[in-house]
């Protein structure tokens, strides 16, 4: 009797999950139907991806793009695990990641940002000026007041108050702490030993804010904190940000010009698979914590309807999209980038053959 | 409950239910297999939840034992990771949560039971159960842009001039950090906890506040005796109200300052187990660091486990004595 029924209840339970199935199997791509892309990873550029996901659906309609704002790390896990055809990260990706990907993975540079120094000083009216040693100083507890002689010896002018300094760092893994570790790990011995670069750094002092809301939501509020936020946080929310000493000596305040400077400056020393940091780079006018963002796909695609699809919004992206950089405060590539960006995306083939030059014969 | 006779004077016998007929069994047979099965999705979810948490994080618990417990350190640029800074966090802001939370509970549901006329009291307790439902992000939100600045224009600076020389209040007042996240935590299990206490006091039943008020006790002595016999109905409210705060993450990552150091300062950050997992699960990278983060999740599992099972055994113990 008792397993009778527990044979009936099977049985529901199985018509109900065949079911389902079916239900799944009709969401599959029939010939007319819109193609999808799915994207995933850094945050930073996410008000941009929205930018060129919205302008770019206007002019091809039959191709949606859905670009999730799920951090840097997440993207490249994706990537990887296939569940997605195209991350987007502020590091490039390290030899063992590009080693254990099922294919052949290529860096896309899409556009430049900044990482700003921000604070709240109530008396303090013209920019703050920092030089490296100082920076990485206070971010290791090692100046902790803010009347500090070396603070003081590069801004004169300045009343800074006789107050306890607060830092302010990321207190979930981001690229935004990776380009800025990176930096202080550049212009500091002692910071590369101590603390090193990476996503999540262990900080010797201060306070971590989720998010770049969430740092700038608490240096807002709280007087005497410093801390750091990609450029776009710092001007929306009204922030003052620091001039920062670059290589050649000049104080540099964080804006696309510098930035695309910082790119412009390194292009020589750029590999070829373009995997290159551009903090603390050299030359006059040049920003020293900026950092590219690259979209990361296969080299190989296994849907050449998709692919071919990518391939054209990407072109599409460095080309005609640069130009929403600005208003979004983010920096365009570089001329000579954009060209070597394009050429990466002509490798992307489908069983060996380019998509782009397809994409070509059909125009 | 189960005296021998009930409240009407009748005995047990003339209520009891009519034997089933024969073509009723069948229905009572797929009654009681879709209860086990529902029973038994629990207890599957709880052994699955384990298994693949205890599977995914082998390689942290190889590579560090024991020592993942007791480790302070907490640094994934040099892979290094222990836990103990995050257990102290999550305990002591939860604990803290609970100092606070538990009297006022109490307190406004004995004023919405006993004391509020019945105008006040159904708008009220209406309003209790709003405030049970406002997402997390909005505490967290509301924290950093109220909360902090009040706790450090007025409410650090008090508790330093007052009782700073106690360690639980020195240092820098930021208006951030475990004194704050301990707080937004009381905020929140409040409204969770007063709503249970008030459900378990209304079932307390009307004939015994009549009797001891027929006795000529007062209001007060009155509440004494409801809430005596609602204690362990009340000690789980209690419970429910630690274990979310054990397990809330969004809310206190906004204010808690997430930095691991265990410190005996209220004014000092620190960090929770939830809290952690929550920032730097998106970008670990590294089996190493994404499996530590997995064992995180593993220990938050046993600490609620632990927590719970040592509240319920206190708590009753303290109600069965004022039984």
């Amino acid at each position: 009797m008792f397993l009778n029924d527990s044979k009936k209840f099977l049985a529901i339970v199985a018509i109900m999950l065949a079911l389902a199935n079916s239900a799944c199997f009709s969401g599959r791509r029939g010939k007319g139907d819109a193609i999808k892309i799915q994207g995933a990873g850094s945050s930073f550029v996410n008000p941009l991806m929205q930018k060129w996901v919205s302008e770019y659906g206007k002019l091809n309609p039959n191709i949606r793009i859905d670009y999730q704002s799920i951090g840097s790390g997440g993207g490249v896990k994706q990537v990887k695990e296939r569940t997605i055809q195209f991350g987007a990260s502020d590091v490039a990706m390290n030899d063992a990641d590009l080693k254990s990907a099922s294919g052949e993975i290529i860096h896309i540079p899409v556009i430049l940002g900044a990482v700003v120094l921000t604070y709240n000083l109530a008396q303090v009216e013209k920019p703050l000026r920092f030089s490296p040693d100082i920076i990485a100083d206070i971010f290791l507890g090692k100046i902790t007041r803010w009347d500090d002689a070396r603070i003081k010896a590069e801004n004169p002018e300045a009343s800074l108050p006789a107050a306890d300094i607060t830092v302010v760092h990321r207190s979930d893994g981001s690229g935004t702490s990776a380009v800025f570790t990176n930096y202080l790990s550049k212009v500091s011995p002692e910071w590369k030993e101590k603390v090193g670069e990476g996503t999540s750094p262990s900080f010797p002092v201060g306070l971590g804010g989720k998010g770049n809301e969430g740092v700038t939501g608490q240096i807002k509020q709280t007087p005497n904190t410093i801390g750091y936020v990609e450029l776009a946080y710092a001007v929306k929310n009204k922030l003052p940000v620091a001039e920062i000493k670059n290589r050649a000596g000049n104080y540099v305040v964080a804006n696309f010009e510098t930035v695309t400077n910082a790119a412009a400056e390194t292009i020589n020393d750029t590999p070829e698979d373009l995997r290159v940091t551009i903090t603390d780079a050299a030359g006059a006018n040049v920003y020293p914590i900026s950092s590219y963002v690259y979209v990361l796909i296969y080299k190989e695609q296994p849907d050449e309807v998709l692919g071919k699809a990518l391939v054209e919004f990407l072109t599409w992206g460095i080309n005609d999209g640069e130009r929403f950089a600005e208003n979004l405060y983010y920096a365009p590539l570089p001329q000579e980038m954009v060209k070597r960006a394009s050429a990466k995306i002509g490798l992307v083939s489908h069983q060996g053959k380019s998509l782009r030059a397809e994409i070509n014969n059909v125009q | 409950m189960s005296s021998e006779t009930t409240d009407n004077g009748l005995s047990d016998g003339e209520f009891s239910v009519a034997k089933p007929k024969q073509n009723n069994i069948l229905g009572d047979k797929i009654f009681r297999f879709a209860l086990t099965v529902c029973a038994a999705i629990i207890l599957l979810i709880v052994l699955a939840m384990i298994a693949v948490m205890a599977q995914s994080s082998w390689l942290s618990l190889k590579e560090f034992g024991f020592g993942f417990l007791v480790g302070q350190v907490w640094d994934p640029v040099k892979g290094e990771f222990g836990a103990l800074p995050f257990i102290y966090g999550t305990m002591v802001s939860a604990i803290l949560a609970l100092l606070i939370a538990t009297p006022i509970s109490i307190g406004v549901a004995v004023f919405l039971v006993e004391q509020a006329p019945k105008s006040l009291a159904r708008p009220m307790a209406f309003l209790v159960e709003l405030l049970a439902a406002i997402p997390s992000v909005v505490y967290g939100l509301w924290a950093i842009f109220v909360l902090a600045p009040i706790l450090r224009v007025y409410v650090q600076p008090f508790l330093q001039k007052t009782l700073g020389f106690l360690p639980f209040f020195q240092g820098t007042a930021t208006g951030i950090g475990m004194l704050t996240g301990g707080i937004i935590l009381a905020i929140m299990i409040t409204p969770i906890i007063t709503a249970v206490v008030r459900d378990i006091l209304e079932a307390v039943p009307v004939t015994q506040r009549e009797a001891s008020l027929a006795l000529g006790a007062t209001k007060w002595e009155t509440t004494k005796i409801v809430l005596a016999n609602a204690s362990s109905g009340i000690a789980g409210a209690i419970v429910l109200g630690l274990g979310r705060a054990i397990g809330e993450t969004m809310a206190i990552t906004m204010i808690i300052g997430n930095r691991p150091q265990i410190s005996a300062s209220l004014f000092d950050p620190a960090y929770t187990i939830a809290s952690v997992i929550a920032n730097e699960f998106t970008e670990a990278t590294g089996d190493l660091y994404l499996s530590a983060l997995v064992e995180m999740g593993l220990i938050l599992f046993l600490v609620t486990f632990i927590v719970n099972g040592l509240a319920k055994l206190l708590i009753l113990s303290v109600a069965r004595r004022t039984a």
